[in-house]
């Protein structure tokens, strides 16, 4: 199935309370490359994997938390007719205006769930992109956790069922997977614009904006065992994991960066097609989904965010 | 040096070592009021009150957690403090 209005989601900035240190933890434990700084100080990363500009950004901040996460979408007509949706659907657009190196026009708007998510189509590529010709599997041997690309994130906050919309409406994504309440109210969504099971989730939540976490893709069950080495080598705040997802299917551990924003290294999944029904889940059965070989939730997962 | 911790809502007390943030001393000796959190000042999970006793706050704490006015009021974040003395000190609650 081809994609049809968004790519991906491709750059995500992050606040941190203390740059110096959460940047080497990026560097050296995730394994990202520092592309170089913005001139208010923001730091822009990537994997050895990717090839646009950068895809990830840390801002020195007074809070932790996600500032933004922006899609990459198919041209620039596509990233235009977003805009003009977005405003039919309700929701104000402006055009970004926070320096971004390599990158062309961006739209930004927020949503009801109190997160902002932008929109581009041009981007630069990065100085150091992977070969394209008769191509290795790498130039040089990727470091720390071989963090291949930014794949996902999750958000909490309310009315996702509304958010859910906008995605599917307005970016022609759509939810291979979602888990309702008992009274059939949408607690949680995965939301997907091509193949991979999710690009982002939104989980029900009283307060407005809040990242539970954002995730690197990983190789294969191997590098999340690698990971979890690195975890606790480097004596990392472990969340959850190793462990596997029904929901997605994925393989994956979650940890925390020094300070504080959950981070989850991701691999498999299955590959969602929009052709094929979708999967539902109870909320009483979420526990199961979430952790598959636990069986049950663990109690800091619902409720620790940033 | 370890320095004796007191919860205030239940009574119990356990040793906490000046070297490390009271929230992973809470973790190590599975005591305490907190039990889990981000450990590193993001998440708020780990807000305390210190009612008695020094302490040092090591790391940043985020703001969307504990204001300065709170802050200098003993209201701060486990894992961004360590302790200086005994302590007595209780769960963060909404006044
Ligand atoms: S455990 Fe998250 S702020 Fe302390
Ligand atoms: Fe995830």
């Amino acid at each position: 199935m081809a994609i049809v209005k968004t790519i991906r989601p491709g750059l995500i900035q992050i606040r941190v309370l203390d740059l110096d240190e959460t940047l080497e933890f990026y560097k050296n434990v995730v394994g990202l490359d520092e592309v170089g700084r913005t001139s208010d100080g923001r730091v822009m990363l990537k994997t050895y994997d990717e090839f646009d500009h950068h895809s990830v950004v840390l801002r020195k901040a007074e809070e932790a938390g996600l500032d933004y996460v922006a899609f990459k979408v198919m041209d620039a007509e596509t990233l235009e007719q977003i805009k003009v949706d977005t405003e039919k659907f309700g929701y104000a657009v402006e055009e970004a205006t926070d320096e971004q190196p390599g990158f062309g026009k961006r739209y930004s708007t927020k949503l009801c769930t109190g997160h902002t998510i932008q929109f581009y189509n041009e981007v630069e590529l990065a100085a150091d992109y992977p070969m394209l010709k008769n191509p290795d599997p790498w130039k040089e041997e990727p470091r720390g956790m071989r963090a291949q690309r930014f794949d996902h994130l999750l958000c909490y906050g309310p009315n996702i069922a509304e958010a859910e919309r906008y995605f599917i409406e307005v970016l022609g994504m759509f939810a291979p997977e979602v888990c309702n309440t008992e009274d059939g109210k949408r607690f949680a969504t995965w939301l997907t614009g091509g193949n991979k099971a999710h690009d982002i989730a939104f989980v029900e939540y009283e307060q407005p904006g809040k990242m539970h976490h954002f995730a690197f893709y990983l190789q294969d069950w191997n590098d999340i065992g690698h990971a979890a080495d690195l975890i606790g080598k480097n004596r990392v705040k472990r969340d959850v994991g190793p462990t596997r997802h029904a929901i997605t299917r994925g393989q994956t551990i979650y940890f925390f960066e020094p300070s504080g924003n959950r981070i989850e290294t991701y691999a498999g999944g299955y590959a969602a097609y929009p052709d094929n029904p979708q999967r539902v889940w109870d909320v009483a059965e979420v526990g199961r989904g979430l952790f598959y070989y636990e069986g049950e939730l663990i109690p800091s997962f619902l409720s620790v965010v940033s | 040096m370890e320095y004796k911790v007191t919860d205030a809502t239940t009574g119990n007390t356990f040793m906490a070592d000046e070297n490390d943030s009271l929230f992973f001393a809470m973790r190590r000796k599975h005591e305490g009021p907190i039990t889990y959190g981000c450990g590193g000042g993001g998440c708020g999970a780990c807000k305390i009150e210190i009612l008695d006793g020094n302490f040092e706050i090591f790391k940043k704490m985020s703001r969307a957690h504990v204001s300065e006015q709170e802050q200098d009021s003993g209201i701060v974040l486990a894992c961004c403090v360590k302790p200086k003395s005994n302590l007595t000190l209780k769960k963060f609650s909404q006044k």
